[in-house]
């Protein structure tokens, strides 16, 4: 089943383009991470997922129009929006209540299960949490939704290290399965490279980059150069290199002919895996090393458009 | 307990095609204005404090004016005149209340952005915007009726006690203070002026708080205050303001104002002669203007 299907979806602001065109299409069961700088599109095209945003083009979510049916969407799907949203004056007991009123797909118990493996106490009100304990707070709401789609616009913004591993961990162990689908936008790709099926990088409203990771991972491969083969790697043209204490990391697409946001066709190797191994170590790049390579190739103003 | 309650009546829901869609109605409605009644506690609290003060105040009285007095007739005088002046303060309280209320109902939740949580659940627009409006429009009325009532009660033992302990009787209070008129009355005019005269008035004041971007209060006395400006300078008439001062004075029911009920509260009573008034129809319409333009904006705007 497709969950999202979006094409040509623009989006303006002022004589700012948010939006360019986007193709976009999302089946059930995915896990979605989308990638980009700062002001890339990113929000604005999610908020035009969740109905609070107009828009032209073509856009269903779950066989809806969000705009115009946001509250029925709504059963379907939920949303935690960059970092705290949750009212501040609300007491965590009010927050149980509330929900459990005007959602008919809320499950209590699950949600005081989850908060009773945190510090969280039932009377205490939002502004008396700290962050890290808000954004456990919304996640325990959403999870207790039996919604199909999650969407999470910037959901680990600001937290330590701790509550971003155990996030995503509660997401992966109590919350998805394969009739779940869930979109994310982050800045921290280093928390995500394990926990998505899809990758998608983004920049001044187009897509640059759409693939699966199983293809990421047979289609880019890094290689730390042993110095004297330097020339020789190069020669095969990667599409990145860097310098690290000496060593140069290059990094590969193994089909550059396939433009990028094109499903690529995985058996035949445009630069050969075994005449790489021949000149370095080889490893699978990290989702970071990858956006600066296909951004810093798609040069110009980075923070050119608006969120 | 709780869990189990709410658990309950889920599981039917969830299997039925129908029933959800009856939830969708009237659930979602209850748990907003509830909302707002834990989000906005001066609702209660400010005719509360109006009331206490008041009865404190004729606590005061009783105790020192009341008994100060020798000539007894003067005395009966003292405690039965608070009465109107009670209801009074408590009915202001409560418009003093909605107006504020409503300017920041929609307006709060988009400052502190709290409005991406409101929206990330299936509440519709418009039964947002109606459980904000049923603050001020219906809400506010009937809790400062109930308020007054009790006051009133409570003033009226207050006074029986202190006539008794005095040695006097009491009954000349319970008969001479009409409260039972004066309460068919307010109810009245609670339902008449404050629920549906003033409806344009609170629907205008949501319907900026959906709009501004800061400084609603401003907003929402500029441009009335402008047209009535540029009526006087262009045309020299004043149409403009003294229709929004009949809008203020209660309009074919300010003779019903609590203030002059002592002369003889039934025979204000004029429904026949408030429906009829254009005034009162032309108000809901512009009430239900306002109102629809409020849901789409909410509708369109975001966290400021």
């Amino acid at each position: 089943m497709t969950v999202i299907e979006a094409r040509g979806l623009r989006k303006a602001f002022g004589t700012t383009t948010a939006l360019d065109g986007v193709n976009l299409r999302v089946e059930e069961g995915r896990i979605l991470g989308i990638i980009g700088p700062n002001g890339a599109g990113k929000t604005t095209a999610l908020n035009a997922v969740l109905g609070l945003t107009p828009y032209q083009g073509e856009l269903r979510v779950l066989g809806r129009d969000p705009w115009t049916e946001r509250d029925q969407l709504m059963r379907d799907v939920c949303f935690i929006a960059d970092v705290a949203v949750l009212p501040r004056w609300m007491r965590v007991s009010q927050a149980l209540d509330y929900v459990a009123g005007v959602h008919p797909r809320f499950d209590r118990a699950k949600a005081e299960g989850f908060l009773a493996k945190t510090d969280i106490r039932h009377t205490s009100k939002v502004r008396e949490l700290s962050k890290g304990m808000v954004t456990q707070l919304h996640l325990a709401l959403v999870m207790a939704i039996d919604a199909k789609l999650l969407v999470l616009d910037e959901p680990t913004l600001g937290l330590d290290i701790l509550y971003r591993k155990q996030f995503y961990d509660s997401l992966l162990n109590d919350y998805f399965d394969r009739s779940r689908t869930i979109v994310v936008t982050t800045h921290q790709v280093e928390d995500v490279q394990n926990v998505l099926t899809d990758l998608m990088f983004i920049q001044r409203g187009r897509i640059v980059l759409d693939c699966s990771m199983e293809e990421f991972e047979s289609r880019y491969l890094e290689v730390t150069v042993h110095p004297e083969r330097v020339a020789a790697a190069r020669a095969l043209k990667p599409i990145h290199q860097r310098q690290v204490l000496g060593r140069s990391i290059l990094l590969f697409d193994l089909k550059p002919d396939l433009k990028s946001d094109l499903k690529s066709d995985l058996k035949s190797d445009h630069v050969d895996r075994q005449k790489l191994a021949t000149l370095g170590d080889l490893r699978t790049p990290g989702i970071a090393d990858l956006f600066v390579a296909v951004m810093g190739n798609n040069t110009g103003q980075m923070q050119g458009a608006a969120r | 307990m709780n869990t189990q309650s709410n658990a309950m009546p889920e599981s039917p829901l969830g299997s039925q095609g129908i029933a959800p869609a009856a939830m969708s109605e009237t659930r979602p409605m209850y748990w907003s204005v509830r909302r707002e009644l834990w989000e906005n506690r001066s609702i209660y609290i400010a005719p509360l404090a109006v009331a206490a003060v008041t009865v404190f105040g004729f606590l005061i009285a009783t105790i020192g004016r009341a008994m100060s007095t020798t000539d007894l007739a003067q005395r009966r005088a003292v405690l039965e005149e608070p009465y109107t002046f009670a209801m009074f303060l408590i009915m202001g309280a409560a418009f003093v209340v909605g107006i504020f209320y409503s300017l920041d109902a929609l307006h709060g939740e988009r400052r502190d952005r709290s409005i991406l949580f409101w929206k990330s659940l299936p509440v519709s627009d418009l039964t947002t915007v109606l459980s904000k409006a049923s603050v001020p429009l219906v809400i506010l009325p009937l809790f400062s009726f109930a308020l007054t009532v009790a006051t009133q009660l409570i003033m009226l033992l207050l006074g029986s006690t202190v006539l008794l302990a005095s040695g006097l009787s009491a009954a000349p209070l319970w008969t001479r203070v009409p409260l039972f008129q004066m309460w068919m009355m307010l109810l009245y005019h609670m339902v008449a002026v404050h629920m549906i005269w003033y409806a344009p008035i609170y629907c205008w004041m949501l319907l900026v708080s959906a709009w501004t971007r800061r400084a609603a209060f401003l907003w929402a006395i500029l441009p009335p205050l402008a047209i009535g400006i540029v009526e006087k300078l262009a045309f020299n008439t004043k149409h403009f303001a003294s229709m929004m001062q009949y809008r203020f004075s209660g309009g074919p029911e300010a003779v019903g104002m609590p203030g002059s009920l002592k002369i003889d509260p039934m025979t204000h009573l004029t429904p026949g002669h408030f429906l009829s008034s254009p005034g009162m129809w032309a108000g809901l319409i512009v009430a239900a203007i306002f109102l629809a333009v409020t849901v789409r904006l909410r509708r369109y705007q975001g966290p400021i």
